[in-house]
């Protein structure tokens, strides 16, 4: 009995370090003193103050924005290369999956420092285009890491059936594979969908002057000190995400994509 | 299928690898042969074994290092225990969530935490230990990073230890093995490559983890990626920017090599 309720103070320890900073910043949220010490009274002031910043709201727009278009062409251009990846031999294969992994595991910063390199190189102007080109690229091959082992798993005779029955090239693709694959799919492009919305580090070094993303600007404030405009948006942010883990757990259970993943 | 559509599928792919993969990194090795000045020249190489950055860079590892330590010291006994309990996805998912606020609002929220008034100071008081400087500090910078890491080191190992066979524990229980020498010769091998993978996903970023040390650390501790950062965005050295990422570069491939790649939290 004793050894159990041990493994249960350790458990609940956890969940404690997990979960005090982001409860210790909601609760402050609502201070009216304006510090993240000794709570003054409770006060909307915060919300009230975020939802009447114009210049926030564009900055949440231009977040919004960027992460959709990012996650739709990055989960296109996914999907039509994990099809080609699997018609390819196996040596192939190998070698362009070794490339395609390289961004997954490159460090953020050695991926914002490279395509700023590269941006200035090809004399793209940084700005609007240049976030939402490498928010493409870096999220094009977690897509084809989810769609793979669809693809993977899916038999060939299923395809040669279509075919034998009569169906050409584009009627195998969107009656026969694209359905099949389509858990995979969902969950690349929601994978594709929260990398852009939580990326820092890349869009730090190609945002260039005058376009800024939600992570960018938060740290921008948060350099300036503590300021509890931040705390009533990270407790927005908060609710946001926790109905974005419910849909995404809704979605994975319905169709069988395994496991849990996470956020870069 | 035909080799036709497969080249038309494969086009804008492959246009990618070679536009955001290949061509990045050939550009990143060329511009660490060019000085501030534009000027072709393999200094910055030597600069980077002068002591100054050789120093920077053997402590960022040494950070890297720690935060991996720490976290994985954390992360096996809870991926563990969660093994354990009943409704276990629903835990896991739980312990999940953290990682998926993000980055910049938890370091934030560690500035009021360790801040001279903040929660931590304020305990420190009551327990008796008194007020201390904990913000800017490289223990702060440890500890937020692997406050932030922990989620990612808990996943794979939880895995792991989840594809675990039972049967296999009952079979050494009944050879009478000790539950030390079960866990040592067979829980552990086992799951090896799930440590392997929390591994990979810790270390490697903890070397370039520049906003931490910028927010938390307050300059303290320097680790490649802040060096990267600097020249890059602040003195405007890309030639040597370029060189410490090179390096950097290279440092993650032999830990790939070391650890094999996985996916996350495969």
């Amino acid at each position: 009995m004793g050894k159990k309720s041990a493994a249960n103070i350790f458990l609940i320890f956890m969940f404690f370090i997990l979960y005090a900073p982001i409860f210790y910043l909601i609760f402050y949220s609502f201070n009216s003193g304006g510090t993240m010490s000794g709570f003054d009274g409770f006060t909307w002031e915060w919300y009230e103050e975020i939802f009447q910043d114009t210049r926030l709201f564009i900055i949440v727009l231009n977040t919004v924005v960027i992460a959709l278009l990012s996650a739709l062409i990055s989960t296109i251009i996914g999907v039509f290369g994990a099809i080609a990846l699997r018609s390819l031999k196996q040596r192939q294969q190998q070698t362009l999956l070794a490339l395609n992994n390289v961004l997954i595991v490159s460090p953020d910063v050695i991926i914002g420092a490279s395509f700023l390199i590269l941006f200035t190189f090809i004399g793209f102007q940084l700005g609007f285009y240049s976030v939402l080109l490498s928010h493409i690229a870096f999220s094009i091959p977690i897509v084809v890491l989810m769609v793979l082992p669809k693809l993977m798993e899916m038999s060939p005779s299923l395809v040669d059936a279509a075919k034998d029955l009569g169906a050409n090239s584009w009627e195998v693709l969107t009656k026969v594979v694209l359905p099949y694959i389509t858990p995979g799919i969902f969950a690349g492009f929601f994978m594709a969908l929260t990398y852009s919305m939580d990326d820092f580090a890349v869009t730090f070094f190609v945002t260039g002057n005058g376009f800024t993303t939600l992570s960018v600007e938060i740290y921008s404030m948060a350099r300036q000190g503590i300021s509890l405009t931040i705390n009533a948006l990270s407790t927005i942010l908060f609710l946001v995400t926790i109905v974005l883990v419910l849909i995404y757990y809704y979605l994975s259970q319905r169709s069988g994509v395994k496991g849990v993943n996470f956020r870069k | 299928m035909e080799n036709k559509t497969r080249t038309l599928y494969m086009i804008p792919y492959i246009g990618w690898i070679i536009l955001f993969v290949v061509a990045p990194i050939a550009l990143v090795v060329y511009y660490s042969f060019f000085d501030i000045h534009g000027n072709f020249t393999v200094g910055n190489y030597g600069k980077f074994f002068t002591p100054v950055y050789l120093k920077m860079a053997i402590s960022s590892f040494w950070y890297a290092f720690l935060i991996t330590i720490i976290s994985l010291a954390a992360a096996y006994p809870t991926a563990y225990l969660l093994t354990k309990t009943k409704h276990k996805q629903l835990w896991l998912l739980l312990i999940i969530v953290p990682s998926w606020v993000n980055l910049l609002l938890k370091a934030y929220a560690f500035i009021g935490i360790f801040g001279a008034h903040g929660a931590a100071n304020q305990f420190l008081d009551i327990i008796g230990i008194g007020t201390k400087q904990l913000l800017f500090t490289d223990f702060s910078f440890v500890f937020v990073s692997v406050y932030i890491f922990i989620p990612f080191m808990i996943l794979p190992i939880f895995n792991a230890l989840d594809n675990l066979n039972p049967s296999l524990l009952d079979a050494t229980k009944d050879l009478g093995a000790s539950k030390w020498t079960t866990f040592r010769r067979v829980i552990l091998p086992l799951t090896l490559n799930g440590v392997k993978s929390g591994i990979q996903v810790v270390f490697i970023p903890s070397l370039s983890l520049f906003m931490l040390t910028r927010l938390i650390a307050g300059n303290r501790v320097i680790t490649l990626g802040t060096a990267i950062e600097q020249h890059f965005l602040v003195t405007q050295d890309w030639g040597m920017g370029s060189t410490i990422a090179v390096f950097l570069i290279i440092a993650m491939f032999l830990i790939m090599a070391l650890t094999g790649f996985r996916r996350r939290g495969a």
